[in-house]
Order: structure tokens, then C-alpha cells, then sequence
């Protein structure tokens, strides 16, 4: 759903642009022929482009012009802070201060690097500046962090207002939530003590379910693909696994290192079991990361596929592209309205799990007696 | 792939904005929203218990009421009966005394008659023996005077006496 009028405005822009645009200067058109013969439309370059983070929020181009919102590029290049708008590069186009936006398809596509001094050549040998840019991404977490932040304050003071009453606009929205939050996800998974997680679960499964649904989107601000981006749900996972760290009792340890009921042989001399659940304690941020980020960006895959397609076929014949697009679009509002679905499910399954895990780490009984 | 290799500068901002969010939310947001939660879900139960106590207590109330009723009147008919019982009591000793009353009245009153019957007749044997003695002194007067006459008299004496 993302973006996907976006795209079509972008592809559709361009395309006419081909057809219905022959006399053009020198420069644009040599760019432009170059274009033609290089880069036929590639649906994969496409789909990547637009769930990768970039250093600029790309809104809409028309022909040749790009509109844009330029984003501060912030750099740590040996101890050195080096700060500028990303405009300076020109969409890629120029480098600025010795360093470039790699436009070529090689591993660094969309990173900063430095280039030759007076050229536009990559420094192969030069390290990488530490790119710490507030980039697409990263405003869209500054988004989503603006819209909880508000909508919460104003819930928060409806509660205290409003004691003793049943609630009302906004707070009456998301009370079920919050109450799904508490009963259905941290009372049962991690018992009496759960008051004292709920904050973190709430957050989270706040988060990443406005970060989805903002991702939904199409325009800005919203649209950027913040919990189908690896870094933010690696920074999630990672508030988990700290946590889990940080609150295991005795017995959590004691069950990985000597699991109690399994047959001496299995922990000695060769610890097999011992290393299968120390093995299960990295395991299980890394698949909350890597499940949360799959299924958003998979959502957004599909979505920008159906819209490809009509611009594969478009390469055919204009004939079966007009046969092919509203097929596309009636898919990929389906996908979308599963995407609505996902959105909810994925923020549910990472508070669940995130909560089961506590929940395991600070079991208080033994289970010995059980086995 | 860039897809699955997280940039550092991203995960430096997602910490700070997280963490940050999880700081301010968590400080000013959650504990009012879960202690408000805590207190009307709390005050709800209360209310349910009082309305279910006050339930129970009009239950006993009117059970209460129909035993007092019930007492009121199985008491009411023990005083009916009771009542009943002393009047038909009262009317059965009156009319006992009454009776009793009226046949000493009458033994009394038979026992005048007969003692009056009884001075009537002393008198009477007392005026008649006066009145023998009178005649018997005039008898014996007369007697002295002219004999044919004294038993005239006599007859004539006793002729009056008979009257009795």
C-alpha cells in the first residue's frame, strides 16, 4: 500500500515523459537515451528502492524535476562531526565535501562515500564515514514517536480527568487495546508480576502498531517503512533481550545451563542441551527481529509488485497494461486491507512473545517436580 | 543486502527515540492510564458487591417483614381466641353468680317468711291466749253474775274465736 500512488506517479511521469517528450536539451536527453538503453524498467531495483532508508523523502518527480524533502546528513568521519542538508547532493548527482551518494548497484547503493578529491569517482580505499543521518527512516520514527507522545498525553489527562467515568473519544478507542495489552497478553503470560512490564509491552506494541499503520500511508509524512526496516526491529528485539537479561532469576539460568529432568548424558560430557537453549536464548530476539521486519517489508513487496506488473506488462504492449492495471490495483488493496490486518497481528505477536519470554525468565516455582 | 543489514545510524536514533519514548510514556503516561483502569475497575466490583449485599439484605428484610406479619398475626388470633375465651369466662361466672345470688336471695327471703310466718303465728298464740284469758275473765265475771248468761257467753266467746 505504501507508496503506491507514489510510484505510479513516478513511473507513469516517466513513461509519458519517453512518448510525448522528444525535444529535449542536449544533457537531459543524452541522460535520458542513456536511460533507455541501460536501465529497462527492473522491478526488483524498483520494489528495493522504495523499502530501503534513503537520505532523502522522496515525494513525487515530474519528468525530471524531483520533489523532495531534503534531510540532514549527519557524519563521523575520524572523530570528525560533519553535518550538511542531503539537497547538496543533488539527488545523487554531485558530491559535496568529498563525499557522494552511491548510485551504482554495488553493496553501498544509497550509502555515503567518499569519492576522489574534484571527482565524482568512489575512494575505494577510503573508510566508510559513520553515517549517523537523520534519514527517511529515522523521520519516521521521529513520526511515529510525535504521534504517540501527543495522542497518549491526551488520553492520559482524559483518564485523569474523566476518573471514575466511562471513557470517551480517543480514550474510549484505544482503552480496548490497552485492556487487550494487560488481560490478554501480559497477565497470562507472565503472572502476577506482570504490572511492572507493562510499560515496556505497552510501548511497544503501541509502537510498532502506529508505526505500522503510518507506514500504510502512502504520503507523507507517513509512508516511510519504519518496523520493515532490520535496524528498528533489531532495536527492538534488543530492548527485549536486555530486559530478559536483565530480569532472568535462578532459575531461568538453572534451566538452561542444568536443565532439571533430562538425562545426565545429554549434559555431559558433551553439553548438548545446555548449548541448544544457550543457543535459544539469542534465538529468540533474533527471530522477533527478523519476523516483524519480514512481514512488513513482505507487505510492502507485494504491494509495489502488483503495481510493477502493470509497468511489466506496460513494456509489452499499452494494451495489455490497461488490461493488466485494474486487476493490479483490486490486489493490491486487498493486500492492503491484509496489510491493515498484519499491522495489528505482528504488533499482538512481538508484545506476546516479548511478554512469554518474560514471563519464562522470571518463573518463580521449579518445574522439577513437574517433569 | 542492504535490506537485511541494519545501518548504525539508524539504530542509534531508534534507541535514543525509543528508549526516550519508553522513558516518557512510561513516566507519564502509563501509571495514570493503568492506575485510573485499576480504579474504576475496582470501584465497579465494589458497586457490584454493594448492590448484590443490598440484594441479600432486602431479601431478608422481606423475608423478616413476613415473619413479622405472620407473628403479628398468629398473635393477633392467640389475643382473639384469648379474648373470646375470658368474655364466654365472664358471662359463665356472672351468670353462676348471678344464680347463686338469686337463690340466696330467695332462701333468704324464705327464711324471713318464715320466721315472719313463725312471729305471726306466736302472736297469734299469744293474742289468743290473751283473749282467753280476757274471755275467761269475763266468762268468769259473768259466770258470777248470771250463769244462763255466763254460758251464752262462752258459746258466744268461742263462736268469735272460730273466726280465726
Amino acid at each position: 500500500m505504501r507508496k503506491y500512488i507514489l510510484s505510479l506517479v513516478l513511473i507513469i511521469s516517466a513513461l509519458v515523459s519517453q512518448s510525448a517528450d522528444p525535444v529535449v536539451n542536449g544533457h537531459e536527453y543524452s541522460t535520458k537515451q542513456s536511460a533507455e538503453h541501460t536501465e529497462e524498467f527492473n522491478a526488483g531495483h524498483l520494489i528495493i528502492d522504495h523499502i530501503v532508508d534513503t537520505h532523502e523523502w522522496h515525494i513525487a518527480t515530474f519528468g525530471h524535476t524531483h520533489f523532495t524533502i531534503p534531510l540532514p546528513i549527519i557524519l563521523l568521519d575520524q572523530g570528525k562531526l560533519v553535518t550538511f542538508m542531503s539537497s547538496r547532493f543533488n539527488h545523487g548527482h554531485s558530491a559535496y565535501m568529498g563525499y557522494k551518494l552511491e548510485t551504482e548497484r554495488n553493496p553501498n547503493k544509497g550509502k555515503i562515500v567518499k569519492v576522489l578529491p574534484g571527482t565524482m569517482i568512489t575512494d575505494a580505499n577510503a573508510e566508510k564515514p559513520i553515517d549517523l543521518s537523520i534519514t527517511k527512516t529515522v523521520v519516521g520514527i521521529f513520526v511515529s514517536f510525535i504521534v504517540l507522545i501527543l495522542l497518549f498525553f491526551a488520553i492520559a489527562r482524559s483518564y485523569v480527568r474523566n476518573a471514575g467515568h466511562a471513557p470517551k473519544g480517543l480514550q474510549s478507542l484505544l482503552e480496548p487495546l490497552i485492556l487487550f495489552v494487560r488481560d490478554d497478553i501480559a497477565q497470562p503470560s507472565i503472572g502476577k508480576n506482570y504490572k511492572k512490564y507493562m510499560p515496556f509491552l505497552l510501548t511497544t506494541f503501541f509502537f510498532i502498531f502506529f508505526s505500522n499503520l503510518i507506514g500504510l500511508v502512502p504520503f507523507f509524512p507517513g509512508g516511510a517503512n519504519v518496523t520493515g526496516n532490520i535496524g528498528v526491529t533489531l532495536v527492538l528485539a534488543l530492548f527485549t533481550f536486555i530486559i530478559i537479561l536483565v530480569k532472568a532469576n535462578k532459575n531461568y539460568w538453572i534451566h538452561i545451563f542444568n536443565p532439571p529432568g533430562i538425562p545426565w548424558w545429554l549434559k555431559f560430557p558433551i553439553p548438548l542441551i545446555p548449548v541448544i537453549e544457550l543457543a535459544g536464548v539469542f534465538i529468540k530476539p533474533f527471530v522477533l527481529m527478523v519476523r516483524l521486519f519480514a512481514n512488513i517489508a513482505a507487505g510492502h513487496i507485494i504491494v509495489l509488485g502488483f503495481i510493477a506488473l502493470i509497468f511489466i506488462f506496460g513494456q509489452m504492449s499499452t494494451t495489455m497494461a490497461y488490461v493488466v492495471s485494474p486487476v493490479s490495483i483490486i490486489f493490491s488493496i486487498f493486500i492492503g486491507l491484509l496489510e491493515l490486518l498484519v499491522a495489528f497481528i505482528q504488533a499482538y505477536v512481538f508484545t506476546m512473545l516479548s511478554a512469554l519470554y518474560f514471563g519464562m525468565a522470571t518463573e518463580e516455582h521449579s518445574h522439577a517436580d513437574t517433569h | 543486502m542492504e535490506l537485511v543489514s541494519p545501518g548504525i545510524g539508524l539504530i542509534f536514533w531508534m534507541t535514543i527515540a525509543f528508549g526516550l519514548l519508553l522513558l516518557i510514556l512510561g513516566k507519564f503516561v502509563w501509571p495514570p492510564i493503568m492506575r485510573a483502569l485499576h480504579d474504576r475497575e475496582s470501584a465497579i466490583e465494589m458497586s457490584l458487591h454493594q448492590a448484590e449485599a443490598a440484594r441479600r439484605e432486602m431479601e431478608t428484610l422481606q423475608f423478616n417483614n413476613e415473619k413479622l406479619l405472620k407473628e403479628a398475626k398468629e398473635e393477633r388470633d392467640a389475643l382473639m381466641r384469648d379474648a373470646r375465651k375470658v368474655r364466654e369466662k365472664l358471662i359463665e361466672d356472672a351468670r353462676e353468680k348471678a344464680s347463686l345470688e338469686a337463690e340466696r336471695i330467695i332462701e333468704s327471703a324464705r327464711e324471713r317468711i318464715e320466721h315472719d310466718k313463725m312471729a305471726a303465728i306466736t302472736d297469734l298464740k299469744n293474742l289468743v291466749a290473751n283473749l282467753s284469758v280476757e274471755i275467761a275473765e269475763k266468762l268468769i265475771a259473768q259466770e258470777l253474775s248470771d250463769p244462763v248468761k255466763n254460758k251464752q257467753f262462752v258459746e258466744k266467746s268461742l263462736g268469735e274465736i272460730k273466726l280465726n
